[in-house]
């Protein structure tokens, strides 16, 4: 427990998990406290006041339908901030079960793994544009549409772990004192796993932060009632020329949100899990 | 080499397989659904029923699926469910802009990133190499819409250089060409570079740091000679992968900047099959682009036989 512990200060002490972090922090505080931060409701249409440059009265000025997009912004991080978290736990929980089954399984693990990789050959994006588009946008099927394109990488992270530890002595040592399966994974295999499955989260959250706004912007995603960053940017599309500020604010939280998560990843990366420090983290967009 | 060959295109049925259930599936659930619509409101199930026979859909899942791979493999994608033309008919319509923009994006993306990578493995820790990671993450986190849309503010809006929007085919004049395409491939290419770079000056510092580039400093080999006939030829592998794995990202990208700069390319039929409903297009460009994906990569596999000798299958 104090090793966890220290690693954990030392992680701290990284300025990027410290730099993405703080802002992370900020950003959720914004999106808990967004009724505190405004007074105008993200949804109440007032066309009397439509496209007004931001300034006074409206921080960010209006959208077309003269809704204040400084509100937008702040309930929107809501959304974005809850979708990353959710897919990213959700990909790394059935990830790790398919990668752990696969790497302890070794007559399952021909078989997953041909899925795996079918599945990776499918392009994420366009597999979530067709089970939303199928099923109907909800942040249910919205989240599912996000996740499960996700699953691959971690299972294949986790199977490769399972691989390199399951030959170390402790283990060897673990099965020799006949202890179950179950508590092998558990107690011996997993907590090995933790440090690279947290640095993956973060990449998938960030991807899922983008690949939201994406399908919103491209009418697939969550109802264009919701006042979510990428409903708002799809809603500025047409006035761009004459508000930019519509498509512009919301897009700035996005990249800032993203640029956090990023670079706290990288900086987990390279105190939490010195053998990624190699690769190149997930991209998607 | 042909033998090679042979075993990793049979490599390829497996995921092909895959590919296939899924998007079957896909199209088995929306067949479902559209029976159900077909009878409408309050329908009896003997109805139903007699509608699932006549569409074929009261045989085995296995048997339908069988059908709708033949289907497949002799060309038939389905049709558009509002335009009645085949969907293969539809895509190959709309292919050249996606592939003129995939071509010039990628030919780009390598043309700075490659060096980008090599100068920043060089002067590691200095300030290029900062820069350069700095810009990598950036890039990164930036959304290519966003991107595209502050691309169009800066320079048709206030500069008055580019088209703002559209595209124009390549045989109709290269000028034309060129101003519509630059700034969506501009947005594209940010994510790519940062990608391709990053990767360039991971394998560079490797191979950096090996005897034979000591070995070749010694013997007085110029710096540019031994970072690029030696260092680069040895970390070609990984960023020739990177280059073929990145490829999938820009098609997430592709929907995206046509959608901007509204290039009539597979992503804007893609939107518009989204706003219509139009299922069969979207399962159509899903198979499309994955069958692209797992050709791309036989082809990455089969470079790095060349490229590097050491690798035997």
């Amino acid at each position: 427990m104090r090793a966890r512990a220290s690693s954990l200060r030392l992680a701290l002490r990284n300025p990027g998990v410290a730099a993405g972090g703080g802002i992370l922090v900020l950003l959720v505080a914004m999106a808990v406290a967004a009724p505190l931060l405004t007074d105008h409701d993200p949804t109440e249409l007032t066309p009397r006041l439509r496209l007004r440059a931001p300034g006074g009265e409206h921080l960010l000025g209006t959208d077309m339908a003269g809704r204040d997009v400084w509100s937008r912004v702040a309930y929107g991080a809501r959304v974005s901030l809850f979708i990353g978290f959710a897919a990213a736990v959700l990909a790394l929980s059935a990830g790790t079960i398919v990668g752990l089954v696969s790497g302890y399984v070794r007559a399952l693990d021909g078989l997953l793994m041909r899925v795996m990789d079918g599945l990776m050959a499918i392009p994420g994006i366009l597999l979530a544009i067709a089970l939303v588009s199928l099923s109907g946008a909800s942040l249910e099927t919205v989240i599912l549409a996000i996740f499960v394109p996700e699953i691959p990488r971690v299972a294949r992270l986790v199977r490769s772990i399972v691989l390199s530890i399951r030959e170390e002595p402790f283990v060897e040592a673990a099965i020799g004192l006949g202890t179950p399966v179950r508590s092998i994974l558990w107690r011996h295999i997993l907590p090995n796993t933790l440090p690279a499955l947290i640095v993956q989260g973060t990449y998938i959250a960030a991807s899922a932060i983008l690949i939201e706004a994406l399908l919103s912007f491209i009418g697939a995603g969550l109802s264009p009632t919701l006042p979510t960053w990428g409903n708002t940017i799809a809603e500025g599309r047409d006035v761009f020329q004459r508000a930019p500020w519509i498509i512009l604010a919301p897009g700035a939280f996005l990249a800032a949100t993203v640029l956090a998560i990023n670079v706290m990843g990288d900086g987990l990366r390279d105190t939490l899990d010195p053998r990624l420090a190699k690769r190149v983290g997930g991209v998607t967009q | 080499m042909g033998r090679f060959l042979a075993l990793r295109l049979i490599a390829t049925i497996p995921v092909m397989g895959v590919v296939a259930i899924v998007v079957f599936l896909l199209v088995r659930i929306d067949r479902g659904k559209a029976a159900a619509q077909l009878c409408g409101d309050n329908c009896p199930p003997e109805r139903l029923a007699e509608i699932m026979t006549r569409l074929g859909m009261d045989r085995p899942i296995w048997e339908q699926f069988a059908v709708w791979l033949v289907q497949l493999l002799e060309g038939d994608f389905g049709r558009s469910i509002q335009s009645q033309i085949p969907v293969l008919r539809l895509i190959g319509d709309r292919i050249e802009p996606t592939l003129s923009l995939a071509a010039t994006t990628l030919l780009f993306s390598v043309v700075v990133a490659v060096p980008m990578g090599i100068v920043a493995a060089w002067q590691h820790g200095k300030w290029p190499d900062r820069l350069i990671m700095i810009f990598s993450v950036i890039g990164f986190s930036v959304p290519v819409f966003v991107l595209g849309y502050i691309l169009i503010l800066v320079f048709p809006l206030n500069l008055g250089w580019f088209h703002v929007q559209g595209f124009q085919s390549i045989r109709d004049g290269v000028g034309g060409f060129l101003s519509r395409i630059a700034l969506p491939t501009l947005a594209l290419s940010v994510i790519y570079i940062a990608l391709v770079a990053r990767i360039t000056r991971t394998s560079m510092l490797e191979a950096l740091s090996q005897d034979y580039i000591r070995t070749a400093y010694a013997k007085g080999a110029a710096t540019h000679a031994v970072l690029i006939g030696h260092a680069l030829r040895n970390a070609a592998v990984p960023i020739v992968s990177v280059i073929g794995i990145g490829l999938v990202l820009l098609i997430g990208g592709v929907v995206v900047t046509e959608t901007v700069f509204n290039i009539p390319g597979i992503g804007r039929l893609t939107v518009e099959a989204i706003l219509g409903g139009d299922h069969p297009i979207i399962q159509g460009v899903l198979l499309v682009f994955s069958v692209i994906y797992v050709l791309i990569n036989l082809v990455i596999d089969v470079l790095y036989t060349m490229l590097d000798p050491r690798i035997r299958y």
